[in-house]
């Protein structure tokens, strides 16, 4: 393929050939000379005292190394995990948030189950395993809440004591004149919806190897992680090993969704022991280990105003939302999930006028939530596109044309929405438009219409979703209490042979950057796929870097690369002036060449100049030798795609099953680098917001036992519960980002989910059914319907 | 106490002695050092751990190595024959039926199995065959592609007439 052609192509993926012939470099696959295991003993009690600990017999099983408490940590100087994202900005009555003290073990009280209590260090992990059943806990179990709601009540439970009433926070947004909005409203529309609690499952659970040399004095810890820098500070921060000794490696990274981007207790833990043990210990999270111990998502309580006039036009929106935080702040974003990924994208691809929104943040005896793929807009997506079909109901209109009626128009961008981020660009009609016309509306509304005389419930669901990714601006984030920068890093370095290795701070975990990534180097200086390579993951070769989440990684790190490429192609063309003895401002790039104006055969390949950087003798003035930059991009703004998804969908009343019947998403994220891939990650988030709809739910019992606590419990979607998915793209690129792009990971979750409870509703209009609360499995479908049918 | 097991893994004999509870994954993964076989989970849901037992797809999480002592093994390691892929990773690498790559060693054992007993299968019958393994990141669609894919390669290379021999 011409080098100019690579750009914009579905390249096949250039990390494939080693993860189809089970070559990977996943953690667990990491074994070092004298090895050690380590197994997690966790509270089985939601909320408990911690009596007496008694690890004796433990300690004397054969192949036992070692078995520590809580207070053994205490002593060891380890503390209490950090907060990444302390909110000021917000706070209601200006008060600061209180962050509970969560440690690494539990000492005297565990506060979910799965809330660690000690740690075993074996020959074998089956000895591991064999040691947390000799270790004798006397726990005082104490009463347990998990319903954010009724933790807030008079009398709950109280998890931490510095935190009354469990309230972690109260924070809100305003901004318009809310009271006008209502009162010149004809109507308020309200709303109640429970946006259930989600658990991320990455195939691949969360896994560390730590590996400490005494003489060195430094620490290498493979990890599963989407942002190895991150943890790299993290856990210079919690165990004092300095950033300078403490190397980082996640090369794949077997998904992430979000659930990745923390620091967690066992990752502590595994330093720990090693540093104190000398010798490399292996940490993998068994998969209900894994549900319990890695943060989940979601898990709202909202009520809804809106404030409509008939015509459909809606003035402003209230919301309350209740987040469950789970028993502690989890490390990675998890304050701002709720609030700042939320709240300012309530208002959607609409024109309102007026926004309220409090977020009522609690603690519970559950495990900690945080981002999940999306984290926060889908949570306001649902609200402002469930509301939408809602109002459109009350006020007798079409679904399509309410949406119309308060569309931000094309002109009107950039467009600072009443949720005050700055839309970027955007053409909503647009993906409308196409969306409709692939599904056919009008014929299919006929056929619902004659479907329905025959006793048939076929429904369609939309939704027009803006999202906010490609986080962010460090100023902007900064100014919201997040303490870290949201920039990205790049090194490009183009070797004597003008072969290129690119070190990115973007963390792929499946994203395929490795190969997106060379397209864009292909791009940008002309070289073939096959000469460059992409380095992430290991903080000892790549500059410090945020990671990968947000949908950030192309938005951010692809123009990171993009700069430094520049940088080195502007460095190249002074090196051709000068070799070609032309004025700078005369010499052409063009795939690859640089060449004199007008003289095509006066030319320089960009390999010939890397050689000529190498050799360096005959370098113009002020000009370094070899060809390497590096780029370190800070957004300007964030990056909004968007897009318009439609749902056909039929279910069954006597069984209360939804059979999905088609999918349609037109998706704009700029121009795309690989149409395959960014497919996939439609395909994947469609996948994760599907679920959401109709299948998963992260539920516990009143005692804080996680009822969905094994894969056997929790409907992680299967081949057979999806369907193909119709995707088509209009293309609206990003003023602000160097090539345009958008991002595009969690388009497909953010959507889906109100699309397909739009359809089912649709579907189920006849029996008066409003709403039926995630997720719309057919237990609960099949209930709505009972209830609708009683007289 | 230990048992003497011997098996044959890819092609090559294997005799250790293993405890008795050792799990072929863990045999597979910690003792033989072919990593390419995941385990995604600890309730037989996930299939990351699939493998190739006497010619039938087993979750190999499921099966002890004590089990599988006296059987023939195959992994995604033996997939490939003399470093040309098995259509189905091929499939997989031109469908992007992967991206995070941690189910997909399991998710081609299973489809290697669906073809051996379907050459021709519909996507539905690709989509009922592949409910015992599960995928986080592609919502399937390029899973199935990739098998679809996969199959036309194996019938076509069966019509195809035989290489002559001199």
């Amino acid at each position: 393929m011409a080098v100019s052609k690579i750009f914009g192509s579905s390249v096949k993926r250039r990390e494939d050939p080693r993860l189809i012939t089970g070559k990977g470099y996943y953690t667990d696959d990491m074994n070092l000379p004298g090895q050690t295991y380590m197994a997690v003993l966790r509270s089985p009690y939601g909320h408990a005292r911690i009596r007496s600990i008694n690890t004796e017999k433990a300690k004397q099983l054969g192949g036992v190394v070692a078995v520590y408490t809580g207070q053994d940590l205490a002593d060891g100087g380890i503390g209490p995990l950090p907060q990444a994202w302390p909110l000021e900005l917000g706070m209601v009555n200006g008060e600061k948030m209180t962050i509970p003290e969560w440690r690494v073990l539990a000492i005297d009280t565990v506060r979910f189950t799965g809330d660690g209590v000690a740690v075993v260090i074996a020959e074998d992990p089956y000895t591991a395993k064999d040691a947390l059943d000799l270790i004798e806990v006397d726990y005082e179990p104490l009463p347990a809440v998990t319903n954010q709601a009724k933790a807030m009540e008079p009398g709950a439970p109280q998890l931490h004591a510095n935190v009354p009433n469990n309230l972690a926070f109260h924070w809100r947004l305003a901004n318009g004149d809310v009271d006008a909005a209502f009162a010149s409203a004809d109507r308020v529309v309200k709303a109640h919806f429970i946006n259930q609690r989600l658990i991320p499952n990455p195939m691949e659970t969360h896994a560390a190897v730590a590996s400490w040399n005494a003489g060195a004095e430094e620490m290498t810890f493979w990890n599963t992680s989407q942002n190895p820098h991150v943890t790299r500070l993290l856990g210079t921060l919690v165990t004092g090993i300095p950033e300078h000794k403490l190397r980082v490696i996640a090369r794949d990274v077997g998904g992430g969704f979000g659930c990745k981007i923390s620091l967690y207790p066992g990752d502590v833990l595994a330093m720990w022991t090693s540093k104190k043990l000398g010798r490399p210990v292996k940490w993998t999270e068994e998969r209900r280990e894994n549900y319990v111990a890695t943060a989940h998502g979601r898990d709202h309580i909202q009520d809804v105003e809106y404030a409509v006039k008939n015509d459909g036009t809606v003035l402003g929106i209230r919301v309350k939302a209740i987040a469950n935080m789970g028993a502690y702040l989890n490390t990675g974003p998890a304050p701002g999930v709720p609030t700042w990924l939320f709240a300012p994208m309530l208002a959607g691809c609409y024109k309102l006028i007026a926004l309220q929104s409090d977020t009522y943040a609690v603690y519970t005896n559950t495990t900690p939530t945080d981002a999940y793929r999306g984290a926060g807009r889908p949570e306001a997506t649902y609200i402002i596109e469930r509301g939408m079909d809602i109002i459109a109901r009350e006020l007798g209109m079409d679904p399509v044309e309410i949406r119309r009626k308060n569309f931000i128009q094309q002109e009107d961008f950039p467009y600072t929405s009443i949720g005050t981020f700055t839309y970027d660009s955007g053409n909503y009609e647009g993906s409308l438009a196409k969306a409709l016309s692939m599904a056919d509306y009008e014929s299919f509304r006929r056929e619902q219409a004659e479907a329905r005389k025959h006793g048939r419930y076929l429904g369609l669901g939309l939704s027009t979703y803006v999202e906010v990714c490609g986080l962010g601006p460090s100023a902007g984030a900064n100014a919201i209490g997040f303490t870290g920068g949201l920039w990205e890093s790049c090194v490009v370095r183009m070797h004597p042979t003008g072969s290129v290795t690119v070190y990115t701070g973007s963390s792929p975990h499946g994203q395929g950057e490795e190969t997106t990534f060379a397209q864009i180097v292909s791009k940008e200086l002309g070289v073939p796929l096959e000469q460059v390579d992409i380095i992430h993951g290991d903080t000892s070769s790549v500059p410090f870097g945020m990671g990968t989440y947000g949908s950030r990684g192309l938005a951010v790190g692809g123009a990171a690369l993009v700069m430094a490429a520049r940088k080195v192609r502007e460095k190249a063309r002074k090196i051709a002036a000068h070799q070609l003895e032309a004025a700078l401002d005369d010499v052409v790039w063009e795939d690859g060449i640089f060449h004199v104006q007008g003289s095509p055969d006066k030319k320089k390949a960009i390999q010939e100049i890397a050689f000529a950087a190498y050799m360096a003798g005959n370098l113009p003035e002020g000009v370094t030798p070899m060809l390497e930059e590096s780029h370190f991009y800070d957004p300007p703004n964030f990056v909004f795609p968007f897009g318009a998804h439609i749902c056909i969908v039929e279910v069954d009343p006597d069984t209360g099953v939804t059979k999905l019947l088609r999918y349609i998403a037109v998706d704009d994220c700029g121009p795309v680098v690989n149409p395959m891939i960014v497919d996939g990650q439609v395909h994947g988030g469609l996948a994760q917001g599907i679920g959401q709809a109709l299948f998963e739910h992260g539920i516990y019992d009143e005692d804080g036992q996680l009822l969905a606590g094994s894969m056997m419990d929790y409907a992680v979607p299967k081949a057979g519960d999806l369907i193909h998915f119709d995707l088509a793209r209009t293309e609206t690129p990003s003023p602000h980002q160097p090539l345009g792009m958008k991002g595009v990971g969690e388009t497909g979750t953010i959507a889906s989910t109100p699309t397909v409870v739009n359809a089912v509703v649709d579907a189920l209009s006849p029996f008066g059914i409003a709403h039926i609360d995630l997720p719309l499995t057919a237990e609960n479908v099949w209930r709505a319907i009972q209830n609708a049918r009683k007289p | 106490m230990k048992q003497e097991i011997h098996l044959k893994v890819n092609g090559v004999d294997h005799h250790d002695e293993v405890e008795p509870r050792l799990l072929l994954v863990h045999y597979l993964r910690d003792v033989l050092n072919l990593t390419g076989t995941h385990v995604g989970c600890d309730t037989s849901q996930c299939g990351a751990c699939t493998v190739m037992l006497d010619g039938q797809a087993v979750k190999s999480c499921t099966v002890l190595a004590v089990q599988a002592s006296g059987g023939e093994v195959k992994t995604v390691e033996g997939l490939a024959t003399n470093g040309t892929l098995h259509p189905v990773q091929e499939g997989f690498w031109e469908k992007h039926g992967l991206q995070c790559g941690f189910c997909t060693p399991g998710m081609m054992v299973a489809a290697v199995q669906l073809l051996e007993r379907n050459p021709d299968p519909t996507e539905a019958e690709i989509r009922h065959a592949l409910e015992g393994n599960l995928c986080r990141c592609t919502g399937y669609q390029n899973i199935v592609s990739a098998v679809q894919y996969a199959a036309e390669q194996m019938k076509a290379a069966k019509a195809a007439p035989a290489p002559v021999t001199q």
